[in-house]
């Protein structure tokens, strides 16, 4: 899977964290995350405007694939690919 | 120094163990007791291994009979969440007012309060290491701590954080 066909992945799981502040949209993330296996698409919608930086910064630390990062400006939109961790 | 630091990916290759935390919380405050929280729970969700040292009033943090009650100084602390000059601060009550006032913000902005941290962060298996010195000197017994501390001095927290990629004290 490459980052140029994202857009037409369709998630196997969609997590809305609007109205989340750090720790908590990470936090829910991880937990999604753990209920998903290898190759499985997770849709993360965030308002803190710090997930810019912190949902990137989640996947490359847990080694998953950030497939698309969709900023609409109050609202941002992510991808993830979960990795072969937990 | 190893080039540990910036790997290409942050997950470890196979055989590698997690990246890991060392945290040190000293401090008893209700404002001060979300900062090792915060930091504990998002890396654990990172899949780091988290280790968090309470120490001193930190060890409030961990008390059965103050970790639901802990407060907010409104003495000689300029940017507690109500300004006060120090004369009101003392005033019976002022404490209990910047206390409220921070939990009022705290739950407006949906925070969880420090028990649901503290109940977050030990279900994705942070340990805590009580302060054996701390317990000593303050005569607290490991009845009056929550469940399932690790009561470890500070060589025991040391060995621990050696091994840590990141330390920090709060």
């Amino acid at each position: 899977m490459t980052k140029d066909n994202a857009s037409r992945i369709e998630p196997t799981e969609t997590l809305d964290t609007s109205g989340m502040l750090c720790p908590l949209p990470v936090y829910k993330a991880g937990l999604a995350l753990k209920g998903l296996k290898q190759g499985d698409v997770l849709r993360i919608i965030c308002t803190d405007p710090g997930s810019l930086a912190d949902i990137p910064a989640f996947a490359h630390q847990r080694g998953d694939v950030l497939l698309k990062v969709d900023d609409q400006g109050t609202t941002q939109t992510f991808l993830i690919e979960k990795g072969s961790g937990s | 120094m190893t080039t540990a630091a910036t790997p290409e990916v942050g997950t470890p290759e196979a055989g590698e163990r997690p990246r890991r935390l060392a945290l040190v919380a000293s401090k008893g405050t209700l404002d001060q007791a979300y900062p090792p929280l915060i930091l504990a729970l998002t890396a654990a969700s990172l899949g780091w291994q988290v280790g968090i040292y309470f120490t001193f009033y930190g060890l409030d943090i961990l008390h059965k009979d103050r970790f639901e009650s802990l407060k907010v100084a409104s003495l000689a602390n300029p940017a507690g969440p109500i300004q006060m000059p120090n004369i009101v601060g003392a005033i019976p009550g002022a404490t209990a007012m910047a206390t409220k006032t921070m939990k009022k913000w705290m739950d407006a902005a949906g925070m969880p309060t420090i028990p649901e941290f503290i109940d977050m962060t030990r279900d994705l298996d942070v340990t805590f290491f009580a302060c054996a010195t701390t317990m000593g000197v303050m005569n607290v017994s490991e009845d009056d701590l929550i469940e399932g501390c690790d009561i470890a001095g500070a060589a025991a927290f040391l060995d621990y954080a050696a091994s840590a990629d990141v330390q920090l004290f709060i």
